[in-house]
């Protein structure tokens, strides 16, 4: 045997050499269909290598089980879904085939030949619209058994639960003009939106440009028009490649799957004019038995026949109402395959009725009486306009009921439509409307960055000239022919393929009520599987409108929405962009085994294995904590203390050169939204230090008054977070480490005493300031080094201070610390609604500053204020820690206060806590009553004083 | 996305910006009653139309600006730097001139 002789015996319908064929003869591959082997060629789709080995079913449909196969034979087609490898629901009749590549049907149990559920069919008035809801409510506690045996009814494949697998990638486009759709008229438009200058990109869904020409008769034009795109500069082509969405002001998504490196890219462009060229979808026509194997559609056939050289059956009945009809049977017929009957609809012809058996199609009943043996029907039954683009441009597109078919109405100016979704007419009358289309997009296109340059502001002598006044591009009309209105013969059907709804079923909805178009959608999920109405909207709309005796279009359409096509979430992840930020300690950090915390953007060490130790050694001897995500702005200028009174509720205009003070910060509103110190380095000079996660709000504040309340001041603003490492060193011995370093500094404490700044040199480092404040409790410096110097002085620190036993403690052990000290925390103490007076910093508030950020609230809160109070509380029992957000209740389950902040204190050997509690209950010594999350009540007392340990402040001090 | 007019960058994605609110004049502090305060932070007009409203170029040049837009075509008619006199009122902006020299001024 020959080998041409064995492709003809494991590929019996593939057909002899077609000019315009896509796939390659010379390259022959195998894989893998529902456990079997299968042989096909490069550029074949999985479906098209099946189809050519003679299969026909390739899923059972989602409800009734029944056997599907082809129906489009493209990237809609609703029955052949298929898993390929562990990738589920790909679109078979568009995936090419790979080698080796293991597909399996979806959704079938136990096989796909033979499938138990097809039962389904039989009880199939059981399983009307809204079946599931009406029989599985009742009684609830059974619904875990339901779900159980409903999943296995469900359709779809199975999702690896394995790693993510490929590559994803994003990408930001600016062209002039974006084209979607690469049929004849989307080259043409492109091509001369091109020749016009414009930045083009063309996106076609399919792997080649062409459109409905690839399989006509018109090879000749699709060669030229291919090579005008490929000679016209500025005019890139993506294939493969899906316009999924059009959002404001153009903002276009493309899903992009032509790359070889990557498996799918989201393109994210800004079009200048978009041209909406998607051509027109072949509708199925409602008829019963209208989804059996061998029932397709006549551009399916034609692409079977003219792409993959495959015969799509051996005896048919072709049901045409229109020229690609005519053109499906013509195929046909040259393809060897025996034409029984053509039923012209436009003669009135019509078809009753589809009948098979579990392998397919054996004959069709015309409405004349006839019955005909065949396998295969062609329906060409009218087209559907994708007018999805249009629509999410705000458009609502019109029914014209001599074309039968809709038509975008009024469209913005940057958005155009050419191709069939404009009109019909000849290939020459398309391409005119097509190239002046494009031509106009390009001009608008000019206007539109006309338009947006002159938004960016120039300087007086680099003044664009005014616009050059173009006048619009004459678009001729396109003709519009008229078409036989058909959706439903005499028979009821499938509507919608992938979600099982009958013709019967939208009229059962509305007998139920639901006479809005939007409502049977929802009730009976018709237009809501993977097609998403692109089959079966106008069916749908059509049936509802005989329903309800009205017309098409005062039934009116559902809403096309984004995405066009389906998207895969790596896709939308794509490449993760998102910074993350590290302090110049980092690397040792890493070395000497510290916890990661994420706390925003920054990594910080948590612990370095043990908290609690590393708390006691603050107490003991002395700790060093990065403190490099504390926020810091370099203020210059004779008005920052102006500034610093506005942001601040209390008083900063006496602040002297080398002092630093505690401030806190409200909104307008009165809450507490941040603190920090701030210092005074020398004469209009200040640093000034926010929370870490206050930072960027903080900015944001600044920035707020000064450039909305335009006071006047002469301030200059330098954000300088990650300009200095900062260090903080805690514990009775940090002085005695840090002399070590700081040559030429008097670190006495007579001549740097609490709350005071220095700048001077650390570990030979110039340039640094330190200032003496105590989050910790104990006598502590913060130190803040050049940033690149930063790993340098706090490996210095450890070094120098082996002897004395320092220690690196991460943020859990600031928090035991700044706890047995009493000290808030901006978020974690205090809420949305809590003010000054209730953390107890009421002293604090400076009425009579003349303005500043919140005064007026203040002053209402300072007169009547009846809310919470926070306190030190300490449960009875040492040993109990209470959860934060623990309730404290009074009378039953009165909530009168809760846990803010709790610990275990390893410094006093209890546990200790912060909470808000009602005024009634803040004298200390009073008892209260904590419930735990789990129910359980236990009795804490209120503490005289925030902190817990040294409340006198004499070990900060010292 | 919209495009939303920067007047110092010129027209950008909206994921730039962060969205302030409707313009509310600050009352005098000492001066306001609890009415008016309360007004001032909370109350707004929300129209299906013109308003007109903060916005903070924060991941660009870091501006607060003035952009009249309309709530339900989402066209934008004027943008400019918060103490700038309002549409009508302007001399050179925007499209004119130093701006940063000419509107801001808070900051040098």
């Amino acid at each position: 045997m020959t080998a041409q002789t064995v492709q003809k015996a494991v590929m019996p319908m593939r057909l002899d050499h077609r000019p315009g064929e896509v796939i390659d003869r010379g390259r022959e591959l195998t894989f893998t269909w529902n456990g079997e082997e299968y042989p096909a060629y490069g550029g074949d789709t999985i479906i098209s290598a099946l189809a050519a080995c003679g299969e026909r079913i390739f899923s059972r449909s989602f409800k009734y089980h029944r056997p599907r196969g082809l129906l489009t034979a493209s990237f809609l087609d609703p029955g052949c879904m298929v898993q390929v490898d562990d990738e589920p629901n790909v679109r078979g009749a568009h995936r090419r085939v790979e080698p080796g590549m293991v597909v399996s049907p979806q959704g079938v149990w136990p096989s796909l030949e033979y499938d138990v559920k097809s039962a389904n069919r039989a009880f199939g008035r059981f399983l009307s619209a809204g079946f599931y809801y009406k029989t599985f409510i009742k009684p609830r506690r059974l619904w875990p058994l339901y779900r159980r045996m409903l999943r296995r009814f469900s359709a779809g494949g199975r999702v690896s639960a394995g790693p993510a697998q490929g590559y994803f990638d994003k990408r930001y486009a600016h062209p002039d003009v974006l084209v979607a759709g690469g049929g004849p008229a989307g080259m043409a438009a492109a091509v001369a939106a091109g020749r016009a200058g414009a930045q083009v990109l063309l996106v076609e869904e399919e792997y080649e440009l062409g459109g409905h020409l690839r399989w006509g008769n018109e090879l000749d034009a699709l060669r030229v028009l291919r090579e005008e795109v490929s000679r016209t500069p500025g005019v890139e082509v993506m294939v493969n490649s899906v316009v999924n969405g059009r959002y404001d002001d153009n903002w276009v998504a493309v899903m992009q799957r032509d790359l070889s490196h990557v498996q799918e890219r989201l393109v994210k462009a800004r079009a200048k004019t978009l041209v909406v060229a998607p051509g027109l979808i072949e509708r199925p026509y409602v008829f019963e038995g209208n989804d059996t194997p061998g029932v397709i559609l006549s551009t399916a056939a034609r692409r079977l026949i003219n792409l993959y050289a495959v015969k799509p059956g051996d005896r048919a009945v072709v049901f045409s109402a229109n020229e690609s009809g005519d053109a499906a049977a013509e195929d046909l017929r040259r393809s060897g395959v025996e034409v029984a009957r053509v039923v012209d609809a436009r003669r009135d012809g019509d078809i009753l009725r589809a009948k098979g058996d579990g392998k397919g199609l054996r004959s069709v009943e015309c409405a004349d009486g006839a019955e005909i043996e065949c396998d295969l029907l062609v329906t060409a039954a009218g087209w559907t306009a994708p007018t999805s683009l249009a629509n999410m441009a705000g458009d609502r597109p019109v029914y014209d009921e001599r074309a039968a078919r809709f038509f975008p109405s009024i469209l913005p100016e940057d958005l155009l439509a050419t191709g069939g979704i404009a009109g019909d007419g000849t290939l020459d009358e398309l391409l005119a409307h097509a190239r002046a289309t494009g031509q106009e997009a390009a001009r608008r296109a000019v206007r539109t960055a006309l338009r947006l340059r002159a938004g960016i502001p120039q300087r007086a002598d680099e003044q664009e000239e005014p616009e050059s006044g173009s006048s619009p591009v004459a678009i001729p009309e396109l003709p519009i022919s008229a078409h036989p209105a058909l959706f439903r013969g005499k028979t009821h059907g499938i509507v919608d393929y992938s979600e099982d709804v009958t013709s019967k079923d939208l009229v059962a909805a509305e007998k139920e009520g639901y006479d809005s178009i939007e409502l049977v959608k929802r009730y009976t999920t018709v237009t809501m599987g993977p097609t998403q109405g692109k089959l079966e909207t106008v069916n749908a709309v059509a049936i509802m409108a005989e329903a309800t005796g009205r017309t098409i279009n005062e039934t009116g359409t559902t809403v096309w929405r984004p995405p066009y096509s389906p998207i895969t979430l790596g896709a939308l992840a794509g490449r993760n962009f998102e910074p993350v930020r590290y302090s110049p300690m980092q690397p040792w950090h890493e070395i000497h085994g510290a916890k990661p915390l994420v706390a925003g953007a920054w990594i910080r060490p948590d612990h370095y294995g043990d908290p609690a130790s590393e708390a006691l050694n603050v107490r003991e001897n002395v700790g060093i904590i990065d403190v490099t995500p504390l926020g810091k702005f370099d203020l210059r200028g004779p008005d920052v203390p102006k500034l610093l009174d506005h942001l601040y509720i209390n008083r900063w205009d006496n602040l002297e050169v080398g002092a630093v003070r505690y401030g806190v910060m409200c909104l307008e509103d009165g809450v507490v939204f941040d603190d920090g110190v701030t210092g005074c380095l020398g004469p209009e000079r200040y640093i000034m230090t926010t929370t870490s996660s206050g930072a960027a709000g903080v900015w944001e504040w600044i920035d707020h008054w000064l450039q909305t309340a335009d006071p006047g001041w002469r301030i200059h603003v330098t954000p300088v977070t990650t300009a200095y490492a900062s260090i903080n060193v805690a514990g009775p011995k940090s002085r005695e480490l840090l002399l070590r370093l700081s040559d030429g500094l008097d670190l006495s404490p007579e001549a740097f005493p609490y709350m005071r700044v220095r700048e001077g040199r650390v570990a030979g480092v110039e340039g640094c300031f330190m200032w003496r404040i105590g989050f910790t409790g104990e006598l502590s410096y913060e130190v803040h080094v050049p940033a690149a110097y930063g790993l340098h002085v706090w490996e210095t620190l450890m070094q120098s201070g082996a002897d004395l036993g320092v220690g690196p403690f991460g943020v859990e052990a600031q928090r035991i610390l700044r706890l047995e000290k009493g000290h808030f925390i901006v978020g974690q103490d205090t809420d949305g609604l809590t003010g000054p007076y209730e953390v107890g910093l009421g002293r604090m508030v400076r009425l009579d500053k003349d303005d500043f950020a919140g005064k007026p609230e203040l002053a209402w809160q300072s007169e009547r204020d009846s809310r919470l109070r926070l306190v030190g509380l300490q449960p009875h029992d040492g040993s109990l820690v209470p959860p934060e957000a623990s309730q404290i209740v009074e009378n039953k389950n009165e909530i009168v206060g809760r846990i803010t902040s709790s610990r275990m204190s390893p410094t006093l050997g209890r546990s200790i806590c912060l909470g808000f509690v009602a005024q009634h209950l803040t004298t200390p010594g009073t008892k209260v009553t904590v419930r735990l999350p789990d129910g359980e009540r236990i009795p804490a007392s209120v503490t005289p004083h925030h902190a817990h340990y040294d409340p006198e402040g004499t070990r900060q001090r010292g | 996305m919209i495009l939303l007019p920067c007047p110092y960058c010129g027209p950008r994605n909206a994921s730039e910006f962060r969205y302030v609110g409707e313009v509310s004049e600050r009352p005098d502090p000492n001066e306001a009653g609890v009415d008016e305060w309360r007004t001032y932070l909370y109350a707004r007009n929300n129209p299906a139309g013109w308003t007109t409203e903060m916005w903070y170029h924060s991941a660009g040049c870091r501006q607060h600006f003035v952009a009249e837009r309309h709530t339900v075509t989402n066209e934008v008619r004027t943008s400019r730097l918060p103490k700038a006199p309002p549409r009508g009122e302007q001399e050179e902006q925007a499209t004119g001139g130093n701006v940063a020299v000419d509107g801001g001024g808070a900051i040098y």
